[in-house]
């Protein structure tokens, strides 16, 4: 799988670069300027891409950009955001085309390798994955939205990391559930927010995160 | 029923001449003695008199004539301050009590400030000018009703002609009260200077506690934290070979920890200077607000420039603070962003309860402590029942549109025309005109009333002297006005 890496800070993209590597990616270019990467993701139209928000030359939000850019030329191209910090603000504007293929998450995340070769893996395959912490404050700011409010814990529990962005089968494994049991919570949740149910793993998150980002 | 009343309140100002006089003497009596005599003690007194006068006269025109008057005076000078050893230095000499160098220090205070002198000679030769200006027009009116009664059918012209002029001659007085009595550029700028201190040093004390907090935060948080991940992971290092298993349990407290670190950094980051600030500038910022906020938030932007980092920090924070604050009591808020020429106005209002006020030591008086750095102010309205809008106004926080606006110039043009000009109408067209005609000239030279037919001879003298006063009234307030503003623009 060909990956392209942005990422300003020298050891964190070696280290990503290796961290890839050793999963059977292929990086096929590894920048760290905005410009150079929207010339590689243009040129190389990888499978993936792994983004820095904040790239010279302004250290702004180059990264994002660039992406955005990258992607209104490709449409679906998939972005994998990587941050020092969450905005809401940044992940509406990645999920605004409403295409999937997007990830958001904080830097710490690639501390655990796994789970951030899977969010990976996921935004490859055309799916989602949002930090936690972008879920957190997006419920946090629905807090007073009504049929939000009605979910039980354990309904908000599996919301949560349904909208990160994982299958009904992640969900059970870290809910200690049983994949029907987390189907039942899933079909009670779509008709408390007075959605249309779906198989589809990613256009179900889709589904979600739109409703929540109406606010 | 204008004029009238305008006659009465001349008429009562020139009562006070009663109380004036007096004054002076008494004042003029304990400042000579002061001086001459040296009994010091008598010129607190005598000036503390002659600005309880004062005081009257500005209130009075305040009222009457509807001109505020600041006071003009400097600032009182601050208590002697203890030294470590218990004594009050005074120059070069020490003092057990705080007495004596208090005393010095407000009679410094007293005879330094212009004030005091310029009030002393006001009331000496306002009694004059308040006689012609304040009382002018009653006592023409007794002049006219003298004529009548001599048999001249002119005099009903004198009477009318006073009641007409009545509140034109109370204002051109308050404007030279106000000349007088008012504050000049010098103590407009000793009260800028004051103010600019005093915000200063509290911008300087913030920023100093501030830093402490950064300091403490990073101390017990982050800095501590990566301590324990190098320790942890020293020891994980002389573990790796004889016990792998419990090397792999450190290592991953170790990243626990390390993660933890940075979390901590990133809300310690949050309050200095938010990222989003910082990469997309105050409009966004605002918007990414409004979006973690569990209200619904309107917000609509009309900036087309980013102001200096420090102003949309303060303004950021203002906005974040009164976000927190509705999101107690409201369920909805609109925030708009807009400038007004070079002044940045955000304002956000909720549909809240109101009643909101501004308690000393809350956020809301750390948010006027942090625009007034940047000369913004905080304007709160929030009636009982609400709806509270909050205002925030930085008046230089953009770059001007465009170059000095072509009016102050034609402005100064009209004072400079003014103030040269004001006494043609006033002396030789106007009263010198006057006395001809009551005493006869034997030629017209260019007095334009004597040109004229006889029924509009008088017409043309009094209009004169108000064309004459108007300008001179123009000039005081074109004047004023124009150094009021380059009093805020510098």
């Amino acid at each position: 799988m060909k990956v392209v890496l942005a990422e300003d800070l020298h050891l964190l993209r070696e280290g990503l670069v290796l961290l890839l590597r050793a999963h059977d990616f292929e990086v096929v270019a590894a920048v760290e300027s905005g410009p150079d990467l929207l010339a590689a993701l243009l040129t190389h139209r990888p499978d993936v891409a792994v983004v820095d928000v904040r790239l010279p030359p302004t250290f702004t939000d180059e990264g994002l950009q660039a992406a955005l850019a990258a992607r209104r030329k490709i449409p679906g191209l998939p972005v994998l955001v990587l941050s020092q910090h969450v905005e809401q603000l940044y992940a509406r504007e990645l999920l605004a085309d409403g295409t999937g293929g997007i990830g958001y998450l904080l830097k710490d995340r690639v501390f655990n390798a796994e789970q951030f070769i899977d969010a990976v893996r996921r935004v490859a395959a055309g799916g989602t994955a949002m930090d936690p912490e972008v879920i957190a404050k997006l419920l946090a700011s629905n807090s007073r939205n009504e049929p939000v409010a009605r979910l039980t814990p354990r309904e908000r529990e599996v919301l949560e990391l349904m909208a990160e962005g994982r299958s009904n089968a992640a969900i059970g494994q870290r809910l200690f559930l049983s994949e029907s049991a987390v189907g039942k919570h899933t079909a009670n949740i779509f008709a408390k927010l007075d959605l249309s149910p779906s198989d589809d793993d990613n256009r179900r998150v889709l589904a979600v995160l739109a409703y929540l980002n109406e606010k | 029923m204008k004029h009238i009343r305008a006659l009465g309140h001349g008429l009562a100002l020139f009562a006070l001449v009663l109380v004036q006089v007096p004054t002076a003497l008494i004042a003029l009596l304990g400042v000579v003695l002061s001086f001459v005599l040296g009994m010091v003690f008598l010129l607190w007194p005598s000036v503390r008199l002659v600005r309880w006068v004062t005081a009257l006269d500005r209130r009075l025109i305040n009222r009457w004539a509807g001109l505020k008057i600041e006071e003009p005076y400097n600032p009182p000078p601050p208590p002697p301050v203890r030294q470590r050893d218990g004594w009050y230095r005074d120059g070069r000499t020490l003092y057990r009590k705080p007495t004596i160098p208090a005393f010095n220090a407000r009679l410094g205070w007293l005879v330094r400030d212009p004030a005091t002198w310029k009030e002393l000679v006001w009331l000496l030769i306002d009694p004059w000018s308040r006689t012609v200006l304040a009382a002018g027009p009653t006592l023409l009116i007794g002049y006219g009703i003298y004529q009548i009664w001599q048999g001249n059918p002119w005099g009903l012209l004198f009477a009318v002609a006073a009641v007409v002029i009545a509140p034109w001659a109370l204002r051109v007085y308050a404007l030279y009260a106000m000349a007088m009595l008012g504050p000049n550029h010098a103590t407009h700028l000793v009260g800028q200077v004051r103010h600019l201190n005093q915000v200063r040093v509290e911008a300087a004390d913030s920023q100093a506690a501030e830093l402490r907090r950064i300091e403490r935060d990073l101390h017990d948080g982050a800095q501590a934290r990566m301590v324990a991940v190098g320790m942890t992971i020293g020891a994980a290092e002389q573990l790796l070979t004889t016990d792998p298993e419990a090397a792999r349990a450190l290592l991953s407290k170790a990243r626990e920890s390390s993660a933890t670190a940075l979390a901590e950094l990133r809300q310690l980051v949050r309050g200095i200077h938010p990222p989003v600030l910082a990469e997309r500038g105050l409009g966004d910022a605002i918007r990414a607000l409004a979006l973690d906020s569990p209200l619904k938030v309107d917000v609509s932007i009309d900036l087309d420039e980013r102001p200096e980092s420090p102003v949309e920090s303060a303004v950021y924070f203002a906005v974040a603070e009164l976000l927190t604050n509705a999101s107690r009591h409201a369920a909805k808020v609109t925030i708009d962003v807009s400038r007004r020429d070079r002044a940045l106005r955000v304002t956000v209002a909720d549909d809240g309860p109101g009643g909101a006020t501004v308690i000393p030591g809350g956020g809301l008086a750390g948010i006027e402590r942090r625009l007034a750095t940047f000369d913004g102010v905080l304007a709160l309205n929030s009636p009982p029942g609400g709806p509270t809008v909050a205002t925030l106004e930085l008046p230089f926080a953009l770059s001007a549109m465009e170059p000095e606006s072509p009016v102050s110039g034609r402005r100064a043009a009209a004072m400079a025309i003014c103030w040269s000009l004001c006494w043609v109408p006033l002396i030789p067209q106007g009263i010198v005109a006057g006395f001809m005609l009551i005493f006869g000239a034997p030629t017209k030279s260019w007095f334009l009333a004597l040109h004229m037919p006889a029924p509009f001879q008088w017409p043309t003298v009094f209009a004169m002297i108000a064309l004459g006063a108007g300008m001179l009234a123009g000039g005081i307030i074109l004047g004023a006005s124009a150094n009021d503003e380059k009093a805020l623009g510098c």
